[in-house]
């Protein structure tokens, strides 16, 4: 069985993020860059596959810029096999990331499309659903279980209610949630065998994907910040507080 | 051309977020009808057409919505879809599941989590854990929207008479999915999106049991019981306890954070509220930050003390 992974780069979780001087975008210049944590536990959950004898082949593939290199050789070093950056300088909306990966799919025909339920960045929550609806296969989101199953698998989603189980047969997507594992770390020998592992360029022009900015940003702004409150001494004074103060109870 | 909303419902009642996606769907001032795809549930359509500002609902009916499966609910959505240059949902995991399905379908870039619409092609959404607020234009003809619910109010669940109309249930061309099974978590608890009260409990409440705490006082209040990452990461209580920027987002009139010590993630899903309480025992801990009453102390003697003065 072979799995295909799309991985994203976004700012480290632990950064908190701002907008720049004149409000056109956020201000990523001096921040640290990383692996999405949701496309961490999709990397994680192949190389289980693999290690449980139920795969054979991981090929990751991210669209960005040259700097996307980085984290293709971590996913590497996690131990993928094989890497595709689909190159652009340009920011690509979660449609046209779709469109590019059915084509990714179209050449690498994988089993199995494991990708994050969301990217902590522009938290859309999207691509998965759309690449599933462009290519028709099933789709199963923010899976806290996968179980490989011959030609089937049945993933057990988080849902708002609880859990939910399905099953899809493969060719299917799954989206990551947050238990679906716990991701390793990279072991230097590895990173240093990463380097020697395949990554293939290909430009985005070349698999003929129109890039539409569909939706522009007009302006990005810190929330309202929130006036710090007052610390109470005794549960006698918070209680006094919330029903005569702030009316609450 | 009218605004589509894809209904929410349990099979038994409509859910309270798509009251507000309903009253969201007023601001684009379009004729607005309800999706409901449904077993047959007649109490789904009754309160569906009595929503405020319905113009029509689209009855799908079928034995397969027994179970919410996105690829049926995207195939519904094309069916209709050259009526419409709206379509809406909450961003619930239903919501998120169905739309983007159905949006990609389209060809229209979906924008999610909207928290604020300024005009019918411009809208306001949170990004990077909510530390950035973007104003985002779209340039398409038609859109795709998942709405915030605890951003907007709720549409007045009675003074609608919509009519319904019973629409064929199209084929799913060659679904390859199936349902299996739920594992609902059954609480007599208010539900957590929609409660005027949540009570929350982190890493510091060390394991399940001691969750009786909060459940006692949630029960004095009338409150729902939500959790941390890290609680729900520890099995102190199931996935759909969690707040935050990966779970649910709560905008309660009271919400208290116990043993929680407001990382970002946490703050994006619940610093909407409009009164916050943290109790914690490490006084720098950064909750007391979006705090409006902060006691420093032990939840261990605090909880059992606030339960017994209420
Ligand atoms: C300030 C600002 C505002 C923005 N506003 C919008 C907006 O309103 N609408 C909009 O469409 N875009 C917007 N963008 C662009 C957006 O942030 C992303 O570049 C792009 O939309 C991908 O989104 P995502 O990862 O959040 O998608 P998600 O659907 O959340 O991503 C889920 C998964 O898709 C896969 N994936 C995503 N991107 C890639 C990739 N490049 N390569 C490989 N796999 C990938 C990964 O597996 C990831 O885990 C905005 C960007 C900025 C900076
Ligand atoms: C991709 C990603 C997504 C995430 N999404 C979410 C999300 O949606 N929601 C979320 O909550 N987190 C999320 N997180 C996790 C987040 O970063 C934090 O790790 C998490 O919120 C910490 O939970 P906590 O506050 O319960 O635990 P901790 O940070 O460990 O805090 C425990 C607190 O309890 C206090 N305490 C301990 N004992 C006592 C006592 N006896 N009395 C009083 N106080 C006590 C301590 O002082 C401390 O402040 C996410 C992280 C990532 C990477």
């Amino acid at each position: 069985m072979k799995i295909l992974i799309p991985i994203k780069r976004v700012n480290d979780y632990n950064v908190k993020v701002r907008p720049n001087q004149g409000n056109t975008d956020v201000d990523l210049s001096n921040v640290k860059m990383a692996m999405n944590p949701f496309c961490e536990i999709a990397v994680e959950e192949a190389i289980r596959l693999k290690e449980a004898g139920k795969a054979d082949e991981i090929v990751v593939v991210t669209i960005g810029d040259d700097k996307h290199q980085e984290q293709l050789r971590t996913a590497l070093a996690l131990g993928a096999d094989r890497a595709i950056l689909v190159k652009t300088d340009n920011s690509v909306q979660p449609l046209d990331v779709a469109k590019v990966l059915v084509k990714v799919y179209e050449s690498e025909s994988p089993d199995l499309v494991i990708m994050g339920k969301v990217g902590i960045d522009g938290d859309h929550n999207q691509t998965g659903q759309m690449f599933a609806a462009l290519t028709g296969l099933p789709q199963a989101t923010f899976a806290s279980e996968i179980n490989v199953d011959g030609s089937k698998v049945e993933v057990t989603r988080e849902i708002d209610g609880g859990l939910e189980t399905l099953s899809a047969e493969m060719p299917a997507v799954v989206t990551t949630d947050l238990r679906l594992n716990e991701p390793r770390y990279a072991s230097l020998p590895n990173i240093m065998k990463a380097k020697r592992k395949p990554l293939e360029e290909m430009d985005i022009e070349s698999l003929g994907v129109v890039v539409e900015q569909k939706v522009t940003t007009l302006k990005v702004e810190s929330p309202p910040e929130r006036q710090e409150g007052v610390k109470v001494e005794t549960v006698d004074q918070l209680v006094d507080k919330l029903k005569n103060e702030a009316k609450v109870i | 051309m009218r605004t589509l909303v894809i209904a929410e419902h349990n099979g038994n009642s409509l859910s309270a977020a798509t009251l507000s996606v309903v009253e969201a769907a007023k601001k684009l001032g379009r004729d607005i009808d309800l999706l409901v795809a449904s077993n047959s549930c007649e109490s789904v359509l009754e309160a569906a057409k009595s929503v405020e500002g319905v113009s029509k609902v689209l009855n799908f009916s079928h034995e397969k919505f027994k179970n919410e499966v996105a690829e049926d609910v995207a195939a519904c959505v094309m069916s209709v879809s050259n009526d419409y240059d709206f379509f809406l949902a909450s961003s619930s995991t239903s919501g998120k599941n169905n739309l983007p399905r159905a949006a990609a379908m389209l060809d229209i870039q979906q924008i999610s989590e909207v928290t604020d619409i300024i005009d019918e092609k411009t809208f306001k959404k949170p990004i990077y854990a909510g530390s950035c607020i973007a104003t985002v234009q779209s340039t398409q003809a038609k859109n795709a929207i998942t709405i915030r619910t605890t951003s907007f109010d709720k549409a007045n669940e009675n003074g609608g008479s919509a009519a319904v109309e019973d629409m064929s249930v199209p084929e799913t061309e060659s679904r390859k999915s199936g349902f299996v099974k739920n594992e609902l978590t059954v609480s007599d608890r208010p539900e957590l999106t929609s409660a005027d009260i949540v009570i929350s409990g982190g890493r510091g409440m060390q394991n399940g049991e001691n969750f009786a705490l909060l459940e006692a006082v949630a029960g004095k209040l009338n409150a729902a019981v939500g959790a941390s990452r890290a609680a729900v990461d520890s099995g102190f209580v199931p996935n759909d306890y969690q707040v935050g920027q990966t779970g649910k987002s709560v905008a309660p009139n009271l919400y208290i954070a116990v043993g929680i010590s407001g990382a970002i993630q946490h703050l994006a899903g619940m610093k909407d509220s409009k009164t916050i309480v943290a109790i914690n025992k490490d006084e720098e801990a950064p909750i007391f930050k979006v705090a409006d009453y902060g006691l420093v102390g032990d939840l261990f003697e605090a909880l059992p003390e606030l339960e017994s003065k209420l």
